[in-house]
C-alpha cells in the first residue's frame, strides 16, 4: 500500500462538485479508477476536469471545494 | 435622493475598474477599490484613492459578496457604487440592498432591471412599445394545422424548437408547408425521446443574423440613443472584435433600429446606461429585439469614440441626480471605431487560458488609438477572472482607414509572458470577408475552424 497525490494541472479554482447542487463527484473513502473525473478546476471561467492518474481508494482530499489551488498543488491522497 | 456622491466606491476589478476610476477623477470623486486578495496589487488598487479589501480570491467570496462589499462602502464612506459590467450588475437585489442602505447606485432601478432581465417580461415590454421581437407561437403548437397556420403568419423558413430543449439542441427548420408537415411530427417525437416532452413550437429562423445593439442613455425621464454597435463576430457566444457603426444598416434602417430602442427604453422610465440587443436578419432587412443589458458594455469605448460621449462619465452624472445634458439632435456619428479584445489566451491551443505575470508590455499610440487596461509590466494575470486583458480601439474617418489603423496599432503592441489573441486579430483584420462586412454570429467560428493547422498524423 502506497500513497499517492492527485495533483492540479492548472492554477484556478477546485471544485469538487460538477453544479453547486449537484452531489460530490467523489467522497473520502471511495474508490477510484484511473481517468476518473475527481474535481474541475476553473482556469479564467473555463472547467478543466481532474481525473485520477492512478487507482486507489481515497484517504482524503487535500484542497477544499471552491479553493484556489496551484500547479503542483496536492488536490487529494489516493490509497494504491 | 438629496445626498450628491462624495466618494465613489468600485465593485468590480480589471480594465472596467481603472476606467470608471478614471471616470471619477475627472468629475472631481474619491474613489474606492474594492479588491480581492488577488488584486491587492492591480492597476485599480494603484490607481484609486482608497482600497478596502473584501475577501478571497474567488469572486463568489469577493467581486459577488453582498454582504462585503456593504460593509466596505460603510467602512470607506462611500455613499454611492458602481457595478461595472459582469458580477453584481444586473443583480436587482444588490440595487435594492445598496438603496436600502441609503447609497447610491450608480445603474437603473432595481425595478429596470428586474423587467428587462426576465425574459418574457421585456419582450412583453417590448411589444407595448411597437418593437419588434423574432415572430413565434404564443406558447406550445399541438396540432399540425395549428403549426401550418401559425407559420403561415410568422414566416417562413420556421424553427421548429422543443419546449424542454435548450442551447441549439432539439431544433428543426422547416422552408415551406410541405416540410413543416413532415418534420414537426419528427420533431414532437424526438423532443419526447430526448426530453420526455413532446412540446415543441415555432419560430422564425434567421439564416444570416447579426448581432446588432443599440446604446442608450436615461435619466428617468428622457432617453437618447447613441447609434449602435455591431457585434457578430463571436466565439461561444463571446464577443471577440466590434465596431461602430454597423457596416449592415443603411441610415432609413439605422433610425428605425434606433428609435426603437429609445421609445422601449422609455417605456420602462430607464435611467442611466442601457444596451438594447438586436438580430438583424441581412436577408429580409428585419431587426428584432432579443434583450437588454442595463449596465455598461464591455465594448462601450467605440461608441465613446464615434460619438465624442463619454459614456461613463454621464451615468455617473444620472446617478448623482442631474439630467440628460445631451439632446438627440446633438447626438452623431464622426467617422468609425473598431475594438479587438486581448485576451489572455492561446488560439492555437483550443483558446486555452493563459495566467501569469506580464514581464514585457509595450502600448500602442498615435492618432487615433486608445487603450483600455489594467495591466502594467510585471503586473499578474489571476486564473479566478475572465481572460480579458486589453480592448485596442481604433478610431478614424472611414471603416478602411479603421482598419487599417487597427492593424499598425496591433503591429506595435507587445504584451510578453502570456499567451493572447494579437496575433489572431492580425489574421481576421487581413480576411475579406472582414473587408467586405460580409459575416453574421456563425462566421467567426466556422472561420476559425477553417484555419485549424491539419490535425497531427498519429505515430
Amino acid at each position: 500500500m502506497a500513497l499517492h497525490e492527485i495533483l492540479s494541472p492548472l492554477p484556478g479554482t477546485f471544485y469538487r462538485r460538477p453544479a453547486p447542487d449537484a452531489p460530490m463527484f467523489k467522497n473520502d473513502g471511495d474508490t477510484v479508477a484511473v481517468g476518473d473525473v475527481i474535481g474541475l478546476v476553473e482556469v479564467m471561467k473555463q472547467f478543466n476536469e481532474v481525473q485520477a492518474d492512478a487507482a486507489g481508494r481515497i484517504v482524503r482530499f487535500a484542497a477544499e471545494n471552491e479553493s484556489a489551488v496551484e500547479p503542483g498543488q496536492p488536490l487529494a491522497v489516493i490509497e494504491t | 435622493m438629496a445626498a450628491r456622491i462624495g466618494k465613489l466606491l468600485i465593485a468590480n476589478r480589471g480594465e472596467i475598474a481603472v476606467r470608471i476610476i478614471r471616470a471619477a477623477r475627472e468629475l472631481g470623486l474619491r474613489t474606492v477599490a474594492a479588491c480581492s486578495d488577488a488584486d491587492r496589487d492591480s492597476l485599480a488598487a494603484r490607481m484609486a484613492d482608497e482600497v478596502v479589501h473584501i475577501g478571497p480570491p474567488q469572486a463568489a467570496k469577493s467581486y459577488l459578496n453582498v454582504p462585503a462589499l456593504l460593509e466596505a462602502m460603510r467602512t470607506s464612506g462611500a455613499n454611492a457604487v458602481h457595478p461595472g459590467y459582469g458580477f453584481l450588475s444586473e443583480n436587482a437585489a444588490f440595487a435594492e440592498a445598496v438603496e436600502a442602505a441609503g447609497h447610491i447606485f450608480v445603474g437603473p432601478t432595481p425595478h429596470a432591471i428586474r423587467i428587462m432581465g426576465n425574459k418574457s417580461l421585456a419582450r412583453e415590454t417590448a411589444a407595448r412599445a411597437g418593437v419588434p421581437t423574432v415572430p413565434g407561437s404564443d406558447g406550445v403548437v399541438s396540432s399540425t394545422d395549428e403549426a401550418v397556420s401559425v407559420a403561415a403568419a410568422i414566416g417562413y423558413p420556421v424553427m421548429i424548437k422543443a419546449s424542454a430543449g435548450g442551447g441549439g439542441r432539439g431544433i428543426r427548420v422547416a422552408n415551406d408547408e410541405a416540410e413543416l408537415r413532415a418534420q414537426i411530427v419528427v420533431a414532437q417525437a424526438e423532443a419526447q425521446a430526448a426530453f420526455g416532452d413532446k412540446a415543441v413550437y415555432l419560430e422564425r429562423f434567421i439564416r444570416r443574423a447579426r448581432h446588432v445593439e443599440v446604446q442608450i442613455l436615461g435619466d428617468g425621464e428622457r432617453v437618447v440613443h447613441c447609434y449602435e454597435r455591431e457585434c457578430s463576430l463571436q466565439r461561444r457566444r463571446q464577443k471577440i472584435l466590434e465596431e461602430a457603426p454597423s457596416p449592415a444598416l443603411d441610415t432609413e434602417t439605422r433610425e428605425r433600429l434606433c428609435a426603437s430602442a429609445t421609445a422601449l427604453a422609455r417605456q420602462v422610465g430607464y435611467r442611466g446606461a442601457g444596451t438594447l440587443e438586436y438580430l438583424f436578419d441581412d436577408e429580409t432587412r428585419e431587426f428584432f429585439f432579443i434583450e437588454m443589458n442595463t449596465r455598461i458594455q464591455v465594448e462601450h469605448p467605440i461608441t465613446e469614440m464615434i460619438t465624442g460621449i463619454d459614456l461613463v462619465r454621464e451615468m455617473i452624472r444620472i446617478a448623482d441626480g442631474e439630467p440628460l445634458s445631451l439632446r438627440q439632435e446633438d447626438i452623431a456619428i464622426r467617422g468609425h471605431a473598431i475594438e479587438c479584445r486581448i485576451n489572455a489566451e492561446d488560439p492555437d491551443r483550443n483558446f486555452m487560458p493563459s495566467p501569469g505575470t506580464v514581464s514585457e508590455l509595450f502600448w500602442p499610440a498615435g492618432p487615433g488609438v486608445r487603450i483600455d487596461s489594467m495591466l502594467y509590466p510585471g503586473c499578474a494575470v489571476p486564473p479566478f477572472y475572465d481572460s480579458l486583458l486589453a480592448k485596442v480601439v481604433a478610431h478614424a474617418e472611414t471603416r478602411t482607414a479603421a482598419i487599417d489603423r487597427m492593424r499598425r496599432a496591433l503591429g506595435e503592441l507587445r504584451v510578453e509572458g502570456v499567451r493572447t489573441t494579437r496575433l489572431l486579430h492580425l489574421s481576421l483584420l487581413d480576411e475579406p470577408r472582414f473587408h467586405r462586412a460580409q459575416f453574421d454570429t456563425n462566421f467567426l467560428e466556422g472561420w476559425l475552424a477553417s484555419r485549424q493547422p491539419p490535425a497531427a498524423t498519429p505515430r
